[in-house]
């Protein structure tokens, strides 16, 4: 994943696009030969991979690039659990909530990573926007089945898979991404 | 996965996984090449696509995804000179809770999975394929785009493949963290860059309606691994490893309560439920015993630990006889699954031992479906919401007497209402942990 930019400039996002992402935005709508409007989803991962979230600016400019209508941009960012309208920590923490690793001390471990980031383990963390600490370095939130319940509990820690898991560990983990 | 370091157990056959865990394996073309890698893709341009469909019929394979469809029968929808064009999405957006194989595979071994989609498309003369992976694989895409890209390079993939004028193009699409995407219909129209709500069978389906309304074949990413495989051994020599109609092998996945959880490659049937908790996975945890097997992923029925089944087998004159079968006999295939009332499903086995609450597990897969419904049909929109509602509040201790018959009430009318199966999928868990462990729901209950 690209580093993420921070959310300071307050100037829209589609003004300050730049030309690696120009380049790999046309080169993902080459993959799509039948239909642009398959090249939503691509497109929408490139610029959360660059901006960390994807503002109103985002949504009109992909729609425009894919002669879509803004709502059709929009209503994909709203029902995928992965998008993001508001930007999240910048060591981003996604703690598999579901059965088998819930057995292994899935919660327990969450409460650790609230402990250790400073965040309020009772905040919601089950939708598009988790909570993030006071100097925005981390976020926590609870993700659906990740798909390596042999190990659990585990998470997602930006692009790492982190297993085994235990609530004393978890401070020792952040601590590797300060 | 530490079970995977160890090396595999006797009841192990390991031929989708074989090179996954191997010490010094690595996902780069050379290193496949050098253990014989697309072979079988040679072998199979040099055939007729009729043919290899054959082959694949033969070997009695079952989608590995869920529904166990056999794969060669789903291949024989396609009408290969309809004049219309056909595709192939390989469905990698594995997040059945308790299923845990396909990123070994895209990551470890992604030319295998490449190979096999490579002789599918010849088979169905297919052109342009996408492989759907779960947004949540972070490396896998990267992994995968850069194995197509050596693929391509080295002529198995692209314009006039080895020289036989067949040409193909396999393109990964991520998906962004909907589990509904797994279901078939649903990646279809996530690939066309829609809300994925699945679409309605009939008309829509895939084999007739599938990608931009063509025919389209949609098949997870361990089966395309197996058709690489049955090209290996023959489908003869595939097919013997498992139950008649039911071949191969299959990765089950086994988490929860156990000592060893992890993913272990069976030949299908070759291991009864007690062998794989007790023997493969190395037993329960110390001092603890069985309570509940979930044993095909979170939506298949949860069979508590002690039931009899009355199953009808084959008697020594070849006549069905009906025979009670205690779970832990049970053998690991569609077959014996479906007759004991449950499914093999994804093959995720989820086990839970005696400390477990029932309702605190309910609660949290109700919790997963309600999070995870698309919203499209209102039976399963408003009602996997109530249903998650009544469990936290009963694991809360607030339950009252009607809970359990207002349950049941509401799974009994999401259940068969809805254009997918994820109805099904969400209902199923509610009514069989309140069929068989009724006294964790009764009032007062914690």
């Amino acid at each position: 994943m690209d580093k993420q930019e921070t959310h300071t400039t307050g100037i829209s996002q589609s003004d300050r696009i730049p030309a690696d992402l120009l380049f790999r935005i046309d080169e993902a709508v080459t993959h799509y030969p039948i239909s642009k409007r398959s090249a939503s989803l691509p497109l929408l991962h490139l610029w959360q991979n660059h901006f960390g979230f994807i503002d109103d600016s985002a949504v009109n400019w992909i729609s425009k690039r894919l002669d879509l209508e803004p709502i059709n941009i929009l209503e994909l960012v709203t029902f995928y659990p992965w998008f993001r309208q508001q930007p999240a920590g910048k060591v981003c923490i996604r703690v598999c909530r579901t059965l088998s690793c819930a057995l292994a001390g899935g919660f327990e471990v969450r409460d650790a990573f609230c402990t250790a980031a400073g965040i309020n383990p009772n905040a919601e963390m089950h939708g598009h926007t988790p909570p993030v600490s006071a100097d925005g370095k981390f976020s926590v939130e609870f993700v659906e089945c990740l798909a390596s319940c042999g190990s659990g509990p585990v998470a997602l820690i930006n692009d790492d898979l982190v297993e085994d898991i235990t609530p004393e560990g978890a401070a020792g983990i952040l601590s590797q991404y300060h | 996965m530490k079970s995977l370091l160890l090396p595999p157990h006797p009841k192990e056959r390991r031929i989708v996984f074989k090179n996954a865990w191997t010490q010094g394996y690595t996902p780069d073309i050379e290193c496949y090449l050098k253990d014989g890698g697309y072979e079988e893709l040679r072998k199979a341009l040099a055939m007729k696509p009729a043919e290899i469909i054959d082959e694949v019929k033969k070997s009695n394979l079952r989608g590995r995804g869920g529904a166990a469809f056999p794969c060669g029968v789903k291949w024989g929808f396609i009408r290969h000179d309809d004049g219309k064009p056909h595709y192939i999405t390989c469905n990698g957006d594995e997040s059945e809770p308790g299923t845990f194989k396909d990123r070994y595979i895209l990551n470890n071994d992604p030319h295998q999975l490449i190979e096999g989609m490579a002789i599918a498309a010849f088979a169905l003369n297919v052109h342009l394929a996408y492989i759907y992976i779960r947004c949540e694989f972070t490396k896998s895409a990267g992994i995968v785009t850069k194995a197509i890209e050596e693929a391509k390079a080295k002529g198995f993939l692209g314009k006039n493949i080895l020289g036989t004028g067949f040409d193909l193009e396999i393109y990964v699409h991520q998906g962004a963290g909907a589990y509904i995407c797994g279901e078939e219909t649903s990646l279809i129209e996530s690939i066309e860059g829609k809300r994925p709500y699945p679409r309605i069978k009939p008309p829509y389906f895939p084999a007739v309606l599938g990608l931009y309304m063509s025919p389209t074949i949609v098949n997870n990413v361990e089966t395309l691994c197996h058709v690489k495989q049955i090209f290996k051994l023959g489908s003869e020599e595939y097919s013997k490893m498992g139950t008649p109609g039911d071949g191969g092998t299959r990765v089950m996945c086994v988490s929860g309560d156990v000592m060893r959880p992890g993913p272990y490659e069976i030949p299908v049937g070759g291991v009864t439920l007690g062998e794989l908790i007790n023997d493969v996975c190395g037993g329960m945890k110390p001092g603890r015993k069985l309570k509940a097997i979930i044993p095909g992923g979170s939506s298949s029925k949860v069979m508590r630990a002690g039931e009899v089944y009355k199953m009808k087998v084959k008697g020594p004159d070849g006549e069905m006889i009906e025979k009670d079968v205690p779970l832990l006999d049970i053998t690991m295939d569609a077959a014996s699954l479906a007759a004991a009332g449950t499914m093999i499903g994804s093959a995720g086995v989820i086990v839970m031992d005696d400390s477990r609450s029932m309702l605190w597990a309910l609660n949290n897969l109700n919790t997963f479906y309600a999070h995870e419904s698309c919203g499209q049909c209102t039976p399963c929109r408003e009602g996997v919401l109530w249903i998650d509602k009544m469990t936290t509040r009963m694991v809360n201790g607030e339950g009252i007497a009607q809970d359990p018959i207002t349950l049941k009430n509401v799974a009994d009318n999401i259940a068969g209402r809805t254009v997918c199966a994820f109805g099904e999928a969400a209902s199923w868990p509610v009514q069989s942990f309140l069929e068989k462990f009724p006294e964790e729901f009764a009032v007062g209950a914690k």
